[in-house]
């Protein structure tokens, strides 16, 4: 007889999907299938299962090839390399818990090392404009109960984060919006035809990186002052159209993605949207959200900013709290050579960052904790393989409107694997000893 | 030998999650990441058939990947790779003070290498830490 744990929380992206069923085997060992998720939480259940999975530390060897070792070595060599660095970057944090992000932390103050989040190559920008203008925002909730103008600006959840739109944005029907999409009009601006384009009522095929002309367009058009004739390859009619639908709607909301904080203007760009939102509150109710990437991003921003008072690229190295991107964020940080040891945890740089930074870490004495094998791992000095959080170890999780919820754990992990808790936790143990000896 | 002119952008792709989820040492992911997407009058422009071995080619580096028919398209002049370690041999890693690498909005060059090879993940990044390609 197999079992169904209902409502599991779903480890991929930041929607956090709370209502997923997954049937696990009569001793609880085994997932048998997933209900409710999409494709890719799906996979990262059943990914979990696999035969091939490594489940013991491994130490790259001088031809480059890896030899299994002990979680005590691995704990050793960490502790070392981190009491030894004078500069640590210690990187990820969005794939594990707020627990395991805080014990981190603590290891963090203690060897000086600068902590950066996977927001440095996503919503960081993001971050940065939040600090410049504020945010009105509000919760997924809301949106579901009440949004009747929806904005998808240079995101792609059809693609990205699968169940939003059938589960607050697009679909669901609402307190307020008892018809569902029906009761919704939304507006999706993006360069190429995506499938979220595909169903929105308009879509605004905009030259690739203007978005802060138009979102300057779109402030001129809802005041309805002068505009040229085409804004970003959008004609003038289209815009003055679409702002009176926003003008027209009772409960509004942009949701954006990397399209427009990976662009050039970077965070200026959200300044604008952050300001669009601002006038249209002249009109009627807007709020404005980030489409956060990993499930517990926005976890480890919360955190890092209730310790240290940053969200991300904290830098410890002087003793206190420091924060200054474009200095202290990763890329820069490597770019620049000036790290002498990289620890990695619930994130993979190897195939997110450009290459000029992978190369970096390549040289450096460097720790990769992951359950996955990654291009990280294969160019880490160190791989330690640990338990699926939100799978095999439960632990709080921030979805990406700033909700806590607690990932559940649906079955053990291999026996023997550490969870990212308890190898951080030892690690810190071994600072310990380390540090105080010095 | 033809070369066109795209600006290139990144991003995810259900595929991209799916096979990235499932292992990225795994021939799935370079599948659905190791690709440039290009409007079909671009592959025209360029004489390649769908799913020819391309060289994409940016002021920051090179790499090697299929040139797939656009499939959220049409947009001309723009290439799509799908984010990962392609996308990002050929990226702008300059941040201009941001921390944000530009990832978006790259001028890149393709031509058409039929006879070169589309790397794995692992060995892609392997073989440019170690500056064998």
């Amino acid at each position: 007889m197999t079992k169904t744990i209902p409502d599991v929380i779903c480890p991929f992206c930041g929607t956090l999907c709370d209502d997923l069923e997954v049937v696990v085997s009569d001793d609880g060992k085994k997932i048998e299938d997933v209900y409710n998720a999409c494709v890719i939480g799906a996979a990262k259940f059943m990914h979990a299962q696999a035969a091939d999975r490594i489940k013991r530390p491994r130490m790259q060897q001088p031809d480059g090839s890896y030899k299994e070792v002990s979680y005590d070595e691995a704990v050793e060599y960490t502790a070392q390399m981190l009491a030894k660095a004078k500069k640590p970057l210690m990187y990820g944090w969005s794939s594990t818990s707020c627990e395991a992000q805080s014990v981190g932390h603590e290891i963090a103050e203690k060897v000086g090392a600068i902590v950066d989040n996977t927001a440095t190559v996503c919503h960081g920008t993001t971050l940065i404009a939040v600090q410049d203008v504020g945010i009105p925002s509000c919760t997924l909730g809301e949106v579901k109960n009440r949004a009747d103008r929806i904005i998808f600006w240079g995101c792609n959840p059809t693609h990205a984060h699968p169940r939003h739109q059938s589960r607050y944005s697009i679909f669901p029907r609402g307190f307020f919006v008892n018809k569902g999409h029906k009761n919704r009009k939304v507006i999706v601006v993006d360069p190429r035809v995506t499938d979220t384009a595909k169903m929105a009522d308009y879509h605004f095929q905009i030259e690739q990186g203007r978005d802060f002309e138009l979102l300057s367009a779109f402030r001129v058009a809802i005041r309805n002052e002068w505009l040229p004739d085409t804004v970003a390859g959008i004609p003038k009619e289209k815009i003055y159209e679409a702002a009176e639908v926003l003008k027209s709607g009772r409960f509004g909301i942009i949701f954006f993605g990397m399209g427009v904080t990976q662009t050039l203007s970077k965070n200026h760009n959200i300044d604008n949207a952050i300001m669009l939102t601002k006038d249209l509150n002249e009109f009627t109710k807007f709020s404005i959200m980030a489409m956060r990437g990993h499930y517990n991003v926005t976890g480890s921003g919360q955190v890092l900013g209730w310790q240290f008072g940053y969200p991300y690229c904290v830098d410890l190295s002087r003793g206190f709290a420091r924060y200054n991107p474009g200095e202290t964020t990763s890329n820069d940080l490597l770019v620049r050579g000036e790290v002498d040891a990289v620890f990695v945890l619930g994130s993979d740089p190897g195939a997110h960052f450009p290459i000029s930074s992978v190369k970096k870490i390549s040289q450096l004495p460097s720790v990769c904790v992951d359950p996955h094998i990654t291009p990280t791992t294969e160019v880490s000095k160190l791989h330690v393989p640990v338990a699926f959080v939100g799978v095999e170890v439960g632990g709080n999780c921030y979805r990406m409107d700033n909700v806590p919820i607690d990932a559940r754990k649906v079955v053990d992990p291999p026996e023997g694997v550490l969870t990212d808790e308890e190898f951080l936790t030892r690690v810190n143990k071994r600072l310990e000893a380390l540090m105080g000896a010095k | 030998m033809t070369k066109i002119a795209l600006n290139l952008i990144s991003g995810r792709t259900i595929q991209q999650g799916v096979a990235m989820e499932g292992g990225k040492e795994k021939d799935a992911y370079t599948k659905a990441c190791g690709i440039i997407e290009m409007d079909i009058s671009d592959l025209k422009k360029l004489g390649a058939w769908r799913n020819t071995n391309v060289r994409v080619t940016s002021q920051y580096g090179n790499v090697v990947v299929k040139a797939v028919e656009a499939t959220q398209g049409p947009h001309p002049g723009l290439g799509y790779i799908p984010m990962g370690p392609w996308a990002n041999s050929v990226i702008n890693p300059n941040t201009y003070s941001t921390g944000m690498p530009t990832f978006k909005g790259v001028p890149v060059e393709v031509e058409i290498a039929m006879n070169e090879k589309v790397f794995s993940s692992v060995e892609l990044v392997q073989k440019k830490c170690r500056g064998e390609i």
